[in-house]
């Protein structure tokens, strides 16, 4: 299969006009040994093929929505995406358009970024959203270089709670590598029962930014005013990573004074996806907007005075400030932002609430079932949103492949990351889960042996 | 006041419009958590369903796209985007798996990232590669981080500098200041290639390395790379390929042949992922084999061998000094991997050849046709792409009137003032799904534009004036920092 639209004898006309006589001889600058090696790949597959082949590949996985009932979050949830979603996203204006460089034909992709910021700011309770990162552990990573360019290499300290994501913790080690840090709190071996407050004690006028979740890994809810209130008084930001499907319930990061508030919006819109794409939100306070990185829209007026929208404050930027820039960031996750947005909007204000009560209903009955099974219970007290520790009475692999012979994907199995939580299953209900699918996994473990 | 020409998804609200709405709980009731935890107020838009499809395909119709026309943004390789590629990554067995399913219940998700691995190292000569990166730049900054970690784990502590040539992208340097780096700037030489004298200078025991575009931004295939490779790895520095370019060298020539120790792929360039309105794009990494230890984790490899009758058991591995995750799970999995594995499914090693060629036949053809008209500066046969200065001489036209007067014609622009080094750059790359008649009315438009300079500057500096909007004004949008809906107008400047 080919796309490229040129016969044989319009090619002849312009190797003419170029002045060769074949393609080959386009590549005389390529050093002969290695000019045109043999590619040992398999040979071309029609479009009819193709689509063959990719359909096997795909139906040789077991999915949560034909073959098995999950429970799994940890990080990416399974929601219900409207139909109007893909419609719009499968606009070719949309996504076979570049980053909106020339605005007076961009003016599509900057309204909706603009939407998106503003969609986003709201829903955190923040003065202002960039255009997107590439998820959330990497918009979680950007905070800290926010932080770092704040105080210039002045504090180096990062405080970190062990219950934020595991795969963010690790994203921010290797993104700070070459920054000289000092971390602390990130030790999946502490005590995991303690509150948000215990953090203050690591915190010191060293400290450049604490860094805890909401709901945490765990699915607990803390009012985080006091500690933000506390490192403020040490002169330390606090990044909140959120859930924004548990924001549309509860009290805001904005409310608790939160510097910035970064997360993963994949339960707006975006299919699972087996990981990716994703789209990471960063919102912030309008002090810190130099600082930022990622993508930025503005309003403003064309010639003609009509209200437009253009990238603007680009002189943070890598093309303008090559090795100064605040990161060499120069995409955002535009389309997706784009289903985030279609996503609340078409659902909107109620609708969304609808979502947000199913998951905390329907989690709750399934935690109040599950801990009347005998020998097992939930992990903790704090309230929580959709997800929760549940503590089985054998280890969490052995439950989970019981769970899987009797197609259920089970929880997050917790000792891959806390050598402390070895019985003990992460479960996320969301409002695909069904009354009759909570029971069932609630039979199948009270048959358990 | 502004005229509006499209309210805002918030300025078309109206209270009690309901658009999608969802099921009734069908389990008993709980409290809700305690009053002070709860948000006091949602004030998120509220619209029916029809209003929100009417509002994105107004807006949708304000773009300009690929698939509306030519789209020629030089180091962009805005290619047309198969269709197939949209059915594919949307196979429910792709759209409905979750990241951190048993590998078991995944095999095709993981044999369709091995197979990926494979074919991205067969086609650019590489040892390894990851699939992990998110972006370009992401992909950037894992390699440089590789990089590093290999002069750390010899102990050669001394090693700070990162050779970048003046024509590099901005995200180079970009990626060096990341890890506290620092930058030395190699000039070109007079046919664009990398000054040799300068290199030889600027080589000491204190490089990191050095990254290079090649072809270069200004389309030049650097005609003495394998003298470039070898001072530098003389000196102890690992060669870094920015790969926004590899669309010109598809079974033309893989880096790792040429010794480039690393390297990233656009996916959203070479290999059809479309780009969405500015993302998301995927960028792995591929590696020689004294980087395959350093690569991010977890990179898929094989668990079990399969045997004639089964097949072999794919899942996670992790390289030996592995320098860390990227990202959160896996990498662009849906959007990116599998529409890139079905567009070089369907092209094979012929095919993927047939794609450079004719990449590079139709920016020389360009090149050939402009010539008369716009300076070139480095004029020889080029790549996939060339750049010529938009200004003339007596006249006060810049590259961006010439831009915008393009959209009069119904182009999108080139890319312009990139590369730095050229004055007034206007950087063309067609690829290799335009056809020849397309390519000919865009020559005769850049040809009459410049006509036109003359004749009629005024036609280029009010330009453009056939499109809905008109030139923006920047420097109000800056000042004002208006970034959301709800924000008054005369929200003052900030800090």
């Amino acid at each position: 299969m080919t796309y490229i639209p040129i016969s044989p004898t319009e090619r002849d006309a312009m190797l003419k006009t170029v002045g060769v006589k074949s393609l080959d001889d386009l590549f005389d600058a390529i050093p002969k040994k290695h000019r045109f090696p043999e590619l040992n790949l398999p040979p071309a597959l029609t479009e009819m093929e193709a689509a063959a082949h990719l359909g096997e590949m795909a139906s040789s996985n077991e999915n949560v929505r034909e073959h098995l009932v999950s429970f799994l979050g940890a990080g990416a949830y399974h929601h219900y995406v409207p139909s109007v979603v893909d419609h719009m996203l499968r606009r070719g204006e949309f996504y076979t358009a570049y980053t909106p460089y020339q605005p007076e034909i961009s003016q599509g992709t900057l309204q909706a970024i603009f939407e998106y910021q503003s969609l986003m700011a709201t829903l955190t309770g923040m003065e202002l959203s960039n255009a997107s990162h590439y998820d959330g552990a990497t918009a979680t990573a950007e905070a800290v270089n926010l932080a770092y360019a704040q105080f210039r290499g002045k504090r180096k300290k990062i405080v970190m709670s062990p219950s934020v994501h595991p795969q963010y913790r690790e994203v921010i080690r290797t993104y700070s590598q070459g920054m000289g840090l000092e971390e602390a709190g990130d030790d999946a071996s502490a005590d995991l029962e303690v509150g948000p407050e215990a953090l203050m004690s690591l915190v010191d006028d060293k400290t450049m930014l604490v860094v805890v979740q909401y709901p945490d890994f765990f699915g607990r809810i803390h009012d985080y005013t006091k500690l933000i209130e506390d490192a403020h008084s040490k002169g330390a930001l606090v990044c909140i990573v959120a859930n924004p499907t548990a924001l549309l319930m509860l009290k805001t990061p904005g409310e608790m004074g939160a510097d910035i508030v970064v997360g993963e919006a994949q339960p707006f819109g975006i299919p699972l996806w087996y990981g990716g794409p994703y789209l990471g939100f960063f919102t912030t306070k309008k002090s810190y907007v130099h600082k930022m990185a990622g993508r930025l829209v503005g309003e403003t007026v064309d010639v003609r005075g009509n209200r437009s929208y253009v990238l603007t404050l680009t002189a943070r930027e890598q093309h303008i400030k090559r090795e100064r820039a605040t990161s060499n960031i120069c995409t955002n996750q535009g389309l997706l932002a784009l289903g985030c947005s279609i996503y609340m909007s078409v659902l909107g204000k109620q609708g969304l609430q609808e979502v947000a009560n199913l998951c905390y209903q329907k989690a709750h009955y399934a935690a109040s079932e599950l801990s009347k099974i005998d020998g097992f219970g939930l992990c903790f007290t704090d309230p929580f949103f959709h997800e929760f520790v549940l503590c089985c009475p054998k280890p969490a692999s052995e439950v989970n492949q019981y769970l899987l012979d009797n197609g259920i994907l089970g929880g997050y199995d917790l000792s891959k990351d806390y050598p402390a939580l070895q019985n003990h299953l992460l479960v996320a209900v969301t409002e695909m889960n069904s009354r009759d699918e909570i029971d069932t996994l609630v039979e199948i473990l009270q048959e358990m042996k | 006041m502004a005229t509006v020409i499209e309210p805002t998804i918030f300025e078309l609200s109206s209270p009690g419009r309901r658009g999608v709405t969802m099921p009734a709980s069908d389990v008993p009731a709980t409290a809700l958590p305690p009053k002070d935890l709860l948000r006091s107020d949602l004030p998120l838009p509220e619209l029916a369903e029809v209003d929100v499809v009417r509002h994105y395909m107004k807006l949708s119709k304000f773009n300009y796209s690929v698939d509306d026309g030519f789209y020629p943004l030089g180091s962009c390789t805005m290619k047309y985007n198969p269709k197939i590629n949209e059915d594919t990554c949307r196979l429910p067995g792709f759209l409905y798996t979750h990241p951190l399913q048993p590998i078991e219940t995944v095999q095709g998700n993981l044999a369709l990232m091995f197979e990926m691995q494979e074919w991205l190292k067969e086609i650019s000569g590489f040892a390894g590669v990851t699939l992990q990166p998110a972006a370009g730049a992401h992909g950037e900054f894992t390699g440089v981080l590789m990089m590093a970690a290999y002069h750390k784990s010899r102990g050669d502590l001394k090693r700070t500098k990162m050779l970048i040539p003046d024509a590099a992208h901005g995200t180079n340097p970009a990626s060096v200041g990341m890890l506290g780096m620092s930058v030395v700037t190699i000039p070109s030489d007079s046919r664009g290639n990398v000054d040799l004298e300068k290199l030889k200078a600027a080589c000491d025991d204190t490089v990191v390395g050095m990254m290079l575009t090649n072809p270069n931004t200004l389309g030049m295939f650097d005609e003495h790379i394998e003298e470039v490779v070898k001072m530098v790895k003389d000196c102890g520095g690992l060669m870094y390929g920015d790969g926004a370019n590899l669309n010109a060298l598809l079974g033309i020539v893989r880096p790792g042949d040429l010794g480039f120790d690393v390297m990233h792929f656009n996916l959203h360039k070479t290999f059809a992922v479309p780009h969405g309105g500015g993302g998301p794009g995927s960028g792995p990494v591929g590696v020689s084999q004294r980087l395959v230890d350093f690569l991010p984790a977890p990179l898929v490899g094989i668990i079990e061998e399969g045997d004639h009758e089964t097949a072999p058991l794919y899942g996670f591995v992790t390289p030996k000094q592995s320098i860390g995750r990227m990202k959160a799970f896996h990498g662009h999995f849906g959007g990116g991997l599998v529409r890139s594995y079905t567009y070089i499914a369907m092209h094979g090693p012929d095919g993927l050849k047939d794609i450079s060629q004719y990449a590079v036949l139709n920016a020389n053809y360009l090149q050939a046709r402009l010539r008369d008209t716009y300076k070139i500066p480095y004029d020889r046969i080029c790549m996939h792409e060339f750049v010529m200065e938009g200004q003339f001489e007596g006249s006060d036209i810049r590259a961006l009137d010439i831009s915008k007067r393009l959209m009069d014609y119904k182009f999108h622009p080139p890319t312009n003032y990139f590369p730095l080094i050229v004055h007034e750059a206007l950087m063309i790359e067609p690829t290799e799904t335009e056809n020849k008649d397309t390519l000919d009315r865009f020559a005769d438009a850049l040809i009459k534009i410049a006509e036109e300079a003359k004749s009629q500057p005024e036609l280029l500096h009010n330009a453009p004036s056939t499109t809905l909007f008109g030139r923006m004004d920047e420097v109000k949008a800056a000042r004002e920092l208006v970034l959301c809906c709800w924000l008054p107008e005369n929200y003052e400047q900030m800090v």
